[in-house]
């Protein structure tokens, strides 16, 4: 049947006809071979846009159809639906983008006009040769895995469980709970932050639907939606998880001392030891490059300490009596099958040492926020006593915004959650130390959210000195005899333009969030992009958030932007919606622009197997000629390029159509 | 009249393709001369595709794709960027200077990145004058 073209361009309000001459292009998409219709529209993909697709496409008997609008990327899927709807195959339609890549880059409107004209052939040629094509259905696996185990991964893991489906929740650490764990209060309401997460780390724990892989990392992803294949490295922990009763006996005994992370290193915890307090799993695990018995084994030394495990019998301390620590314990390998992927592998903190001014690290009583938030948490290393180093009460505290943030020698973005909660720092310091002079040193103050612009006012009514200026040293290098003993913070006030010099006692530096340095290697594994800041990149700002560019993964949280708490919380559970939409539909459509191996051209030279990453082509011996496993196939279309007889063909990117399009846009 | 020179354009649809979109929705400004054909991936650009172009009358042929290590089908930019010098060391027996064919890495986010390397590969072709398919420009 020969093609009968419509091609429709759009408008786009202003945004393409404001340089294209859409009418001038839709002449010239006239005038061009097989066009049966060409029309220009204020809004293609507006409902009266797609109608007029529909009705030619009924009326006139189109059997093609091209649009010129936005990236394929924004609105294939509504134009290919559309043409569904009235009868014709989604794979006869084709895009030409004349908005991102034409009218949004060019000022010149000739110049414009005539690239939209090349970019509307082009599509013309293509659509052209374009042929019906299939998706096929394959059944969806209802597993799903969840990435980090912070408030995130935490919330879409227990929606998707309580709906009745397993979900695997890999956490790194040895505890879930992540950052959220380990804050005091939550901004603006002031609630307890463990109070919030703890029962919902209690449920994940003891949840029947919920398999908890702590301690572990993914190396290895394959498959596709609904059929993915995860392996998982399940790290060491010398602990029997089934016989320890998180009874703690085993860090009492051990000898080891050191800085412990949970508490940013505020606190010391032992070499076996449990990671919190509230600990979900609550068992021990050994820091093996901190044990002494461990470090001997791998110096050769046979028996070194093991008192954990043997105890002291001559004080009459006995060892673990439940025989859960196990020195030959290895890391393991585990594979498990799962339809969808969520990730929630948050954030870190930016680390101030960068900026050597700021004397973090150098000076005694300079601390990050989440340094702070331990030192206000009841179970923290000073049981919630704001102290410093010393051991004595500050009597002055500055509270230094954007540090890392909107700021072009490190991230130029803002952190979004530093201006909250350097208010909720406030607030804690009046609230325990009434005396304290407190100081927000900031360059705007960004209370945008629910309830957080009444929370600024009311810390304004608290009795805090808000000084607009970013501060720039902080030095204890005093002039004064009121700065003595002191740290002098450097700042311009802008406010009345003048410089200060302002001594406290403590210095709390409102760090940046920033992408987890593991990012980039985690992207490699699941295959997803990163945004210009390391943060990993949304299909679309607006239409997807949550998805990704590979179907059936999801990122939620702040590994994805810097985001307070209520915000990671609704993305979670847009999340697991997304995913539980899929399962209920119990089956995922495989893309049907895939390879396919003409049998009478192949000549069974196999060089097309070693070109495919995903081991989707293999050999018929009986017939000596290559095949395609379709669900497999990802379409990616290297193996088209390598063939040497020309027997492969990609479907919907076949060699004619690119061709025609290298033609169109030539034309 | 100035020349004004045509390059086509194929970028892979998942770094490059999305990184000229990037560069389109922050309205990075730049020459009009590329026009760009989307292909899956880089690894399925065919050394025929770029024949094709210049036999058409292009002045130059721009292909991206995904950094190594970042490709969304794990390693098809390694086989592209393998193809590539074969292709070249080709296009100069036939007398096609070598600046009119540039393999580039463009990842999802380098919108300001693919604005430069058209803008710069313009002005390259711009210089090197319009491509004769009787054996290059040099040759006349």
């Amino acid at each position: 049947m020969a093609p009968k073209i419509g091609v429709y361009i759009c408008h786009c309000g202003s945004n393409i006809a404001g340089i294209v001459d859409c009418s001038k292009v839709s002449d010239f998409a006239r005038a061009l071979p097989n066009v049966a219709v060409a029309r220009d529209y204020k809004y293609m993909c507006s409902d009266p846009g797609q109608n007029l697709i529909k009705d030619d496409i009924k009326k006139l008997g189109l059997n093609r159809v091209v649009v010129a609008s936005c990236s394929p990327r924004m609105h294939e899927p509504t134009f290919r639906r559309a043409c569904q709807d009235a009868g014709l195959n989604q794979y006869l339609f084709e895009m030409a983008n004349i908005r991102e890549q034409c009218s949004w880059v060019h000022t010149d409107k000739e110049m414009a006009t005539e690239k939209a004209k090349a970019l509307v052939a082009a599509a013309v040629k293509r659509v052209a040769l374009h042929e019906p094509l299939e998706t096929k259905e394959v059944s969806m696996n209802a597993n799903t895995l969840v990435i980090g185990g912070g408030v995130a991964g935490i919330q879409a893991a227990l929606e998707i469980a309580d709906s009745g489906h397993k979900v695997y929740l890999l956490e790194k650490d040895a505890s879930i709970g992540g950052h959220m764990a380990m804050f005091d209060k939550t901004f603006p309401t002031l609630d307890c932050a463990a109070c919030i997460l703890t029962p919902k780390m209690t449920t994940v724990g003891q949840h029947r639907n919920i398999e908890l892989l702590a301690n572990s990392e993914i190396t290895e992803l394959s498959g596709y939606v609904g059929n993915f294949k995860a392996k998982i490295k399940k790290k060491a922990r010398y602990i029997d998880m089934v016989k320890c009763t998180g009874c703690g006996r085993c860090s009492e005994l051990c000898p080891t001392s050191i800085p412990n992370e949970f508490d940013c290193g505020l606190g010391k915890r032992k070499a076996i030891y449990i990671p919190s307090p509230y600990a979900v799993p609550n068992k021990a695990i050994i820091d093996a490059k901190n044990c002494r018995h461990l470090k001997g084994k791998a110096e050769g030394k046979a028996d070194v300490c093991r008192l954990c495990q043997k105890g002291i019998p001559n004080r009459n301390q006995p060892g673990c009596e439940a025989e859960a620590i196990d020195f030959n314990q290895q890391d393991e390998i585990v594979e498990i099958e799962i339809g969808n992927i969520i990730v929630a592998t948050g954030f870190q903190q930016f680390d101030p040492t960068k900026i050597y001014q700021l004397g973090y690290g150098r000076l005694n009583n300079v601390f990050t926020g989440l340094e702070f938030e331990r030192l206000t948490n009841a179970s923290g290393p000073t049981n919630g006593k704001v102290l410093l180093k010393d051991g004595s009460e500050p009597k002055a505290v500055a509270i230094l915004h954007c540090i890392g943030s909107r700021d072009t020698n490190y991230h130029k973005y803002c952190s979004r959650v530093c201006c909250m909660y350097s208010l909720k720092f406030a607030h804690l310091l009046r609230e325990k130390l009434p005396d304290t002079a407190v100081y927000q040193l900031y360059i705007d103050m960004r209370c945008a959210g629910s309830g957080y612009e009444e929370f600024y006012e009311r810390l304004q009514e608290e009795g805090v000195n808000f000084i607009r200026g970013k501060a720039g040293e902080v030095t204890d290098l005093t002039e004064t005899p009121e700065e003595k003993g002191k740290l002098v913070v450097m700042v311009e006030d802008t406010l009345v333009r003048r410089k200060r010099r302002l001594p406290v006692d403590m210095v709390i530096l409102s760090c940046a969030l920033e992408p987890r340095p593991d990012t980039e290697q985690l992207a490699r594994i699941l295959t997803l992009s990163r945004k210009a800041d390391g943060f990993l990149l949304e299909k679309h700002p607006k239409l997807d958030p949550v998805a990704t560019t590979t179907d059936g993964i999801y990122i939620v949280g702040a590994c994805q932007s810097p985001k307070d708490i209520p915000d990671t919380v609704a993305q979670a559970s847009a999340a697991a919606a997304r995913v539980l939409a899929l399962i209920s539909k119990g089956k995922v459509e495989i893309e049907a622009a895939i390879a396919y191996i003409d049998e009478d051209k192949c000549a069974g030279c196999k060089i097309c197997i070693d070109m495919c990453p995903y081991k989707a082509i293999s050999f018929d011996e009986v017939k000596k000629v290559c095949r395609v496993n379709e669900a497999l196939c990802k379409g990616c279309g290297t193996c088209v390029a390598a063939c040497p007889a020309g027997a492969i063909k990609g479907r919907h990117f076949t060699t004619e159509e690119i061709m025609a399009e290298i033609e169109g846009v030539m034309a | 009249m100035t020349f004004e020179p045509k390059i086509v354009g194929i970028l892979c649809n998942w770094c490059s393709y999305t990184g000229a979109d990037l560069a389109g929705t922050s309205r990075k400004k730049y020459a009009p001369n590329v026009r760009i054909v989307r292909v899956m991936c880089s690894g399925r650009v065919e050394p025929t595709f770029v024949i094709k172009a210049f036999e058409r009358g292009a002045d130059g042929v721009l292909i991206c794709g995904c950094h190594i290590g970042d490709c969304h089908y794990q390693d098809g930019n390694k086989k592209t960027a393998r193809r590539m010098p074969l292709l070249k060391k080709m296009l100069s027996q036939f007398g096609i200077e070598d600046e009119r064919v540039r393999l580039e890495w463009v990842s999802a986010s380098e919108g300001d990145r693919f604005a430069a390397i058209v803008n710069e590969m313009t002005e390259q072709v711009r210089k090197l004058g319009p491509f004769k398919s009787n054996g290059g420009a040099a040759n006349g």
